[in-house]
């Protein structure tokens, strides 16, 4: 009687695994909105394929699948809110894959806002890095750090309003967190003429010094919830919200977006460059996969056409911010002819 | 020894905090449905628009290019909208879905002329101003700017604007159109993975208790797996996803994001609880009732199947009910597993990649577009209906199996 279990198990086990039909795609919950618009348009137009399926595991699982291996029992495509570490392209190649294409699709800012109730901020990567750092310097003089200790926007900057800081965010675990870190307190860094010099003689210790986020409680920690992070500050009109740009642009009727370093985030600052606090968006394809599974040229072509992330594409609708064209003409040339990644 | 005032002031104050709690736990369980349901309401309505479709004698209806005549009709009905941003304002205000309902509406119609108005999806953007939860500011609603805000006011003089029941979030899978978007898939694909939990766990869990509180000698060993077992209880259930991901996914080479690998390693992880409550509920059957029938001649298998496990089934039952109860609400384990996905298919079945309920609130709740605040709610309101189904079932069960001696 007691081996009923066993066989159950066994009989359960004895399925065979399917050939794959679908295309199958991992990686960042930022590109995840605009690969699911492509792939859901790729699957319903009369093209004969199915609609991918696409996880949202973030950039780092997404390239640690997608490197695992060849065959259909590995992603085909891996989106990344950043672009391929050298780290990654040697974990490929360890597992026989030497042959990625990459795609860059456009942009996607990094907004710090507030409540429409609250005051308009003006500010520079440099207060945000003095607001939100770990570590500041002590005095504009002498080369020395000392622990952020700043309670108002107003220690910080005297032009800013005299308000407590209290920012939320995303955990150190989001690449929005990492984008922000880099661009925005890294730049701010920059702009102290004496940390920039150090940047030279030691990077391990300047990243140390200008992406350590405080932990003194000025700084919540709101997980990976952007949504979240807009109530909050729908109900708290003092603190200020660090997420994407798409947020923003869907939810202008309750939160503003900060200027940074004179320039307010909108779709065309974004675009032309000029708003400082923003990053590539990517998808990496695996080109050994092409021929075995249906369909990947196609959808290539799809998520890489004027179309879609053109001036006027349909991802524009859901806040993608379009590359230069000559940008975009490039990748869609290395797209077509299947190039090899080059690093 | 205190008097007996003090005594009785002791009990009505412990009497008072026990209702105090009672009280706060019910408040608290007030405000989280009225919260949910009052947000998740009006996703259960969508906004249309009413486009007079006029189509003259001659056409062959099921042949027209459903998109070009509802742009075409469009324009008839706003002759001052020329410029090419303009037509465009004006066709945004439409959802995709508007031009397959169209589709479909060309294709089931009887007759060669048509003439009237006709009611089609909206966007999301409209959905959400017509609806209230955007406010308006100025001439514009959040994403609505003035330039379409013109043609909604005309819409709304016309009087061809109005809510109508959502049919979309019950009949079809996910969409990134917050309007055409549905929990269909998921409930597919959550009733084939408790399907599959429950025809894996439930033998797999009474049997094991049978064996382990009556077919075996307490000793060394049967200690050694009583405590894994109640250990394996308080495992959380991520770890069970990594179990399943190694297993069914990497040894077994099961398809990645099926119902069935999340059902297998949903089974996993109700099978302690089950076995848990199928061994108390096994011990709590009277020795009385087995000893007569040993007594009788039957042999120690046909006591257990015809005696001890009928008396013990409402317990067992229940503990396996509220193991698939906890299982329906996972998504941690079937992120491991690929289920958390964006998925447009209806599964056909378990082999075929479908995401679960939990994971598709857990995945709305998280996209950028303000439809989908309202649409989260209204999957869970679902899935509280589905679980208030299972425990209602529980109920009864007891109710129905439970033997007085």
């Amino acid at each position: 009687m007691n081996k009923i279990p066993l066989f159950l198990v066994l009989l359960v086990m004895t399925l065979p695994a399917e050939a794959r039909d679908t295309i199958r795609i991992v990686g960042s919950s930022t590109v995840y909105p605009f690969a699911t618009v492509v792939a859901e348009t790729f699957g319903r137009a009369d093209n004969g394929f199915k609609t991918p399926i696409i996880e949202s595991t973030g950039s780092g699982g997404g390239l640690k699948l997608f490197c695992s291996g060849k065959g259909p029992s590995t992603p085909d495509v891996t989106n990344a809110s950043r672009r391929i570490k050298k780290s990654e392209i040697s974990l490929c190649a360890g597992n026989g894959i030497n042959d990625i294409i990459e795609h860059k699709i456009g942009f996607d800012g990094i907004v710090v806002a507030n409540s429409n109730n609250g005051p308009s901020f003006n500010i520079s990567r440099k207060d945000l890095y003095l607001a939100l750092a770990a570590k500041v310097p002590c005095g504009m003089q002498d080369e020395v750090t000392c622990i952020n200790e700043s309670a108002t926007w107003k220690d910080v900057n005297s032009s800013l309003p005299d308000i407590k800081i209290e920012v939320y965010g995303p955990p150190p675990t989001s690449g929005t967190r990492d984008a922000f870190v880099e661009l925005a307190l890294g730049g701010g860094c920059n702009a102290i003429p004496w940390i920039k010099a150090f940047k030279k003689k030691d990077k391990s210790s300047w990243k140390k010094l200008c992406y350590t986020i405080r932990e003194d409680g000025r700084y919540i920690e709101t997980g990976e919830n952007d949504n979240l992070i807009i109530q909050k500050l729908v109900s708290n009109p003092n603190a200020m919200g660090i997420f994407g740009f798409s947020f923003l642009d869907q939810n202008t009727d309750s939160v503003k977006g900060a200027v940074v370093d004179g320039i307010s985030p909108t779709f065309e600052t974004i675009a032309s460059g000029d708003y400082k606090v923003s990053r590539s968006l990517f998808f990496y394809v695996k080109k050994d996969h092409i021929g075995s599974i249906p369909g990947i040229r196609e959808y290539m072509a799809e998520f890489m056409s004027e179309n879609a992330i053109g001036d006027e594409g349909y991802l524009l609708d859901n806040g993608l911010i379009p590359m230069p064209k000559a940008m975009r003409a490039k990748f869609q040339k290395d797209s077509k002819s299947l190039a090899n990644i080059q690093y | 020894m205190s008097n007996i005032v003090q005594r009785n002031k002791s009990e009505k104050r412990f009497q008072f905090y026990g209702l105090l709690a009672v009280g706060l736990a019910i408040f608290l369980l007030l405000v989280l449905l009225l919260k949910i349901f009052s947000t998740g309401f009006s996703a259960f309505n969508q906004t249309y628009l009413g486009v007079k479709i006029q189509i003259e004698k001659g056409e062959n209806l099921s042949e027209l290019d459903a998109r070009s005549t509802l742009r075409e009709n469009l324009r008839n009905m706003f002759p001052e909208a020329k410029s090419r941003s303009d037509k465009k304002n004006l066709y945004s205000l439409f959802s995709p879905g508007a031009y397959i309902e169209f589709e479909e509406m060309l294709e089931a119609y009887d007759g060669d002329v048509i003439d009237g108005y006709y009611y089609f999806l909206a966007s999301d953007d409209l959905d959400m101003y017509f609806k209230g939860t955007v406010t308006r500011q100025g001439n514009s609603a959040g994403r609505i700017k003035p330039s379409q805000m013109k043609f909604v006011d005309e819409f709304v003089k016309m009087n061809l604007i109005e809510l109508q029941f959502n049919r979309y979030l019950l009949g079809s899978a996910d969409s990134r159109n917050p309007e055409m978007a549905g929990i269909l898939g998921a409930i597919y694909g959550s009733l084939f993975a408790i399907l599959i939990a429950f025809v894996t766990s439930f033998p797999l869990g009474v049997l094991t208790a049978i064996y382990l509180e009556k077919l075996t000698k307490q000793n060394a060993f049967s200690d050694l797996i009583e405590t894994n077992i109640n250990n394996l209880a308080a495992v959380p259930s991520i770890v069970f996803g990594l179990l399943g991901l190694a297993i069914f996914l990497n040894f077994f080479e099961l398809p990645r994001s099926a119902s069935l690998v999340g059902g297998l390693t949903l089974g996993l992880m109700t099978l302690p609880t089950i076995v848990i409550a199928s061994r108390s509920a096994i011990k709590s059957v009277p020795p009385s009732i087995e000893e007569a029938s040993i007594g009788l001649g039957s042999s120690k298998v046909q006591t257990i199947f015809n005696f001890t496990l009928p008396l013990a089934m409402p317990g067992i039952l229940t503990g396996t009910i509220i193991g698939i109860a906890r299982a329906i609400g996972e998504t941690a384990p079937l992120l491991m597993i690929g289920m958390v996905a964006f998925i447009v298919d209806i599964p056909q079945g378990p082999l075929d990649a479908s995401t679960a309920l939990p994971v598709q609130i857990f995945l709305w709740q998280d996209s950028p577009e303000r439809a989908f605040v309202e649409r989260t709610s209204a999957a869970i309101i679902v899935l509280l209906i589905f679980l208030f189904l299972l425990n209602i079932t529980a109920v009864y069960l007891r109710k129905k199996l439970e033997k007085k001696w």
